[in-house]
């Protein structure tokens, strides 16, 4: 807990979160960071073995084949949410499921199968976004502010 | 009769007459499939949303109860019934199917015994002959309501719990055989200061110790006069914080004596993290099993404190720390 928050606890309340916190299982974070640095590199080597492919069978370049490889992640993803499974494969991977691109399919695909009950466009339609927008959102922003600082250091004659 | 500050103590002796629990797939496989009236292995109960199926399981449990009762629902005068999906929608369409005058209640995961106090008090009372409290929760429906989409990809931590998918109901006569509802403790709501929605045993300990230390001072009693106290939902995580809190208010409960439902509920290896939780989780745990075993006879004298966390999705993402209630009911055949 960050210790601005811990502030506005009384007393008691902090020797409670003490008391509680010894007697809590800890995230298993080395074996966690393990998992993830498997099952990520795992995705991102068979994007790379999906690149080759699209380069060596199919007319693209190291710089096209990235869309069509992106999209196979993406439709794999998005059958596994749907199947079922997906979600058990993170529960193990964590960020390593999470921070590829096929974790961000599975936000939108996991929100739009679960509000498939409100209707299409309500449920469907009003809640695909509701987990990826903020990486959407912050996402342009973040490259908003990155395009300004870089046209700002241009016009001061480069780096 | 209220005792002490917080407690009734029921003199007509209230009795539970019927009583019923069902279940969902995850409950199947766990520790007490036997002591489930029915048992579903689809999710969605054939129904076209997880809400649906909810309120289908509160439905099958009320039917249940009253059918194992022997009465008929004409002759209920009351029904009290609280969920965790937005503005208790299971309970309300439930009591719309089931045609009783309907008090909805809200407690979170603690409603199974706010329901049951709250029925035997106007069984007691004579301001009912018949009542009937019920709970449910449903996973699918739950992890929607407070958490993330049920297939998004998630790590939980290990103090994560699992939401039981299932409902429990009793009916509470002033007449009949069965367990016998003695006393009711209500809970004050407790505020440590956790803000982790993945960490509701550590959130909801402390009301279980208060709402337990109160019940004795109340009525006088301690951990001897039990054969044992079940706490609600606290999973391995709550307990053993719950177990160590007590110790250190001076009421050391032999372990024996001191259980939760939500680690009776599963298997240990179920992957259910710390163990289960959700109203059903005490309520199909005691009108099932422990129910079950009282009228077998190997039980004499329980108490069940079911625990609630009373937060919204909304109160922690607005960085709201998580009140929690506990209630007290003692049962005794």
């Amino acid at each position: 807990m960050s210790s601005k928050k811990r502030k506005k606890l009384t007393p008691t309340q902090q020797q409670y979160q003490d008391f509680a916190h010894a007697r809590e299982p800890q995230r298993p974070i080395i074996n966690n960071c393990i998992r993830a640095f498997l099952v990520g590199g795992i995705i991102c080597t068979i994007g790379q073995g999906l690149m080759w492919f699209f380069m060596t069978y199919f007319n693209f370049d190291e710089k096209t084949a990235g869309n069509p490889t992106v999209a196979v992640l993406i439709f794999i993803s998005i059958l596994f949410t749907s199947l079922g499974f997906y979600d058990h494969i993170a529960q193990w991977a964590g960020a390593g499921t999470a921070v590829p691109v096929t974790g961000f399919a599975n936000t939108i695909a996991s929100a739009a199968l679960e509000h498939k009950s409100e209707g299409y466009v309500l449920g469907v339609g009003g809640n695909m976004f509701k987990l990826a927008g903020p990486v959407i959102v912050y996402g342009v922003f973040s490259a908003f502010v990155v395009a300004i600082v870089k046209v700002i250091i241009d016009m001061l004659g480069g780096l | 009769m209220l005792q002490g500050h917080q407690s009734w103590v029921f003199e007509n002796r209230p009795v539970i007459i019927g009583s019923a629990a069902i279940g969902g797939p995850f409950e199947a496989q766990g520790n007490l499939a036997a002591d489930f009236d029915m048992l579903h292995d689809d999710l969605w109960l054939g129904q076209e949303s997880y809400e649906k199926a909810e309120k289908k399981l509160l439905e099958q449990a009320c039917e249940t109860a009253i059918k194992k009762a022997g009465v008929k629902k004409e002759d209920i005068q009351f029904f009290m019934s609280g969920d965790l999906i937005n503005q208790i929608i299971s309970s309300s369409f439930t009591a719309r199917t089931l045609g009783i005058p309907f008090l909805g209640i809200y407690g979170a995961c603690s409603s199974s015994m706010e329901g049951l106090a709250l029925a035997s008090l106007m069984v007691d009372s004579r301001f009912a002959k018949l009542a009937l409290a019920g709970t449910s929760s449903h996973n699918a429906a739950a992890e929607k309501q407070y958490r993330y989409p049920t297939e998004y990809g998630a790590q939980k931590p290990p103090t994560a719990q699992w939401t039981v998918t299932g409902a429990g109901a009793g009916v509470v006569a002033q007449l009949g055989e069965g367990p016998k509802v003695t006393a009711a403790t209500i809970g004050r709501v407790v505020d440590m200061g956790i803000s982790d929605p993945f960490n509701m045993g550590a959130a909801m300990a402390p009301a279980a110790v208060d709402t337990i230390e109160a019940h004795f001072r109340d009525l006088n009693v301690s951990a001897a006069n039990y054969d044992f106290i079940a706490t609600g939902d606290l999973g391995r995580v709550g307990h053993i914080i719950a177990r160590d809190l007590l110790k250190k208010h001076g009421m050391d409960i032999p372990k024996e004596k001191l259980t939760d439902c939500g680690m009776l509920i599963y298997k240990d290896t179920q992957p259910v993290w710390s163990g289960g939780s959700g109203c059903a989780c005490a309520a199909t745990t005691t009108y099932g099993h422990f129910l079950n075993r009282m009228r077998k006879g190997e039980l004499k004298k329980i108490l069940v404190v079911a625990t609630g966390a009373l937060l919204s999705p909304m109160s922690y993402q607005q960085k709201e720390t998580i009140p929690c209630v506990a209630h007290a009911v003692s049962i005794e055949m």
